[in-house]
């Protein structure tokens, strides 16, 4: 590839990206009022992606090769019970980490 | 009063607010400080031993802003110049952003000009806290969810730019590390999940993309997981309005 290409190229990977961040404020735009069923659809999606970008995350790990996901599962229940122990946010996450890191470097 | 000095008061009262969001922004995004970090400067280091110097990664990280993209364009830089190939592939890759778009149209009313850059920063993890934080009421809410933006990209590119300048130099066991995101994204399912009374919407999602992930795979999974979502929300629109849980 020629630097030109290459500027292209990357140039069309953030227009992609722009294009799927901008385009619901495009369609319905801030003046007019936002159709019913799209404001259904903002207030029920969240729940929904946060869900979807739990998955998302895990996407790679396999469980029936390897160490079957018993790691990730293993972190996610650390996590897990620290936010319903504490509730604060931060420590979940180091602690969940913290633990998934000795896991993966350790024990599997 | 005269108006230049009533100009310098609601200046004072202007940069103390912009000061207060700045500060309150800074916690939450400590986790994605951690994340991004690690995963910048693996992208910097990739686009290292793949032969390009840390301009790529330091300008790419700037002006594309997601994470998963970025690392699948080295590839594409790799390989023969496929323009609308190219187009195709980013607008899949990124089509989950359509949805923070729509979940955000209502926060993003009335934050003036940084509403351009709330959108083109809207990665997963700044629309996460934005979308859930509790930003208390005496905090300007556009100034805040402006400064986990832009704190977020300051972490991403700085992480980029230093992975593609340090390249091989750098080695410590940091295996692991990437599930700092896994664990956010759980909390904050939690927080969500904690909040409803019914949990509809949580377990339509949960369940599409466990569905899709193992019929499509790990690589073609978002758009059928973003489809069967869209359904099942209009198909239950009834009983998950009459749950009350959307607020």
């Amino acid at each position: 590839m020629t630097l030109p290409q290459q500027i292209i190229t990357i140039a069309l990977c953030a227009l992609g990206t722009m294009t799927t961040r901008f385009l619901p404020f495009l369609l319905f735009s801030s003046r007019k009022p936002t159709p019913e069923y799209i404001q259904y659809l903002g207030k029920a999606l969240p729940a929904a992606i946060f869900g979807m970008l739990v998955v998302y995350c895990l996407r790679n790990v396999s469980i029936l090769s390897g160490s079957h996901g018993l790691p990730e599962l293993a972190a996610i229940l650390v996590v897990t019970g620290l936010h319903l122990w504490k509730r604060q946010m931060l420590w979940s996450i180091a602690g969940g980490t913290v633990f998934y890191m000795l896991l993966v470097q350790f024990i599997f | 009063m005269n108006s230049s000095s009533y100009d310098n008061l609601s200046f004072r009262q202007n940069r103390h607010k912009i000061r207060r969001a700045a500060r309150h922004a800074f916690p939450p995004t400590i986790p994605i400080f951690a994340g991004f970090w690690f995963l910048g400067i693996t992208y910097g280091v990739y686009m290292h031993v793949s032969g390009f110097n840390f301009l790529y990664p330091l300008f790419m990280s700037m002006a594309i802003f997601g994470g998963s993209l970025e690392f699948v364009a080295v590839e594409m830089l790799l390989s023969a110049f496929a323009p609308v190939q190219t187009l195709i592939m980013a607008l899949m890759i990124q089509a989950r952003h359509l949805f923070y778009g729509i979940a955000m149209l209502d926060k993003f009313k009335g934050t003036g000009l940084k509403k351009i850059y709330l959108i083109f920063g809207m990665c997963d993890e700044s629309f996460s806290i934005n979308c859930s934080a509790q930003i208390p009421e005496d905090i300007d809410q556009g100034w805040f969810m402006f400064f986990v933006t832009l704190y977020n990209q300051i972490y991403w590119v700085t992480g980029a730019a230093l992975g593609g300048i340090l390249g091989s130099l750098i080695s410590f066991n940091t295996e692991g590390l990437d599930f700092v995101m896994t664990a956010m994204f759980v909390v904050i399912f939690l927080e969500q999940w904690l909040k409803e009374k019914r949990h509809y919407t949580a377990v339509i999602g949960m369940l599409a993309s466990v569905v899709c992930l193992l019929s499509c795979g790990p690589d073609s999974f978002l758009i059928p997981t973003m489809a069967c979502i869209l359904l099942l929300l209009t198909l239950f629109r009834k009983p998950i309005e009459k749950a009350g849980d959307l607020t």
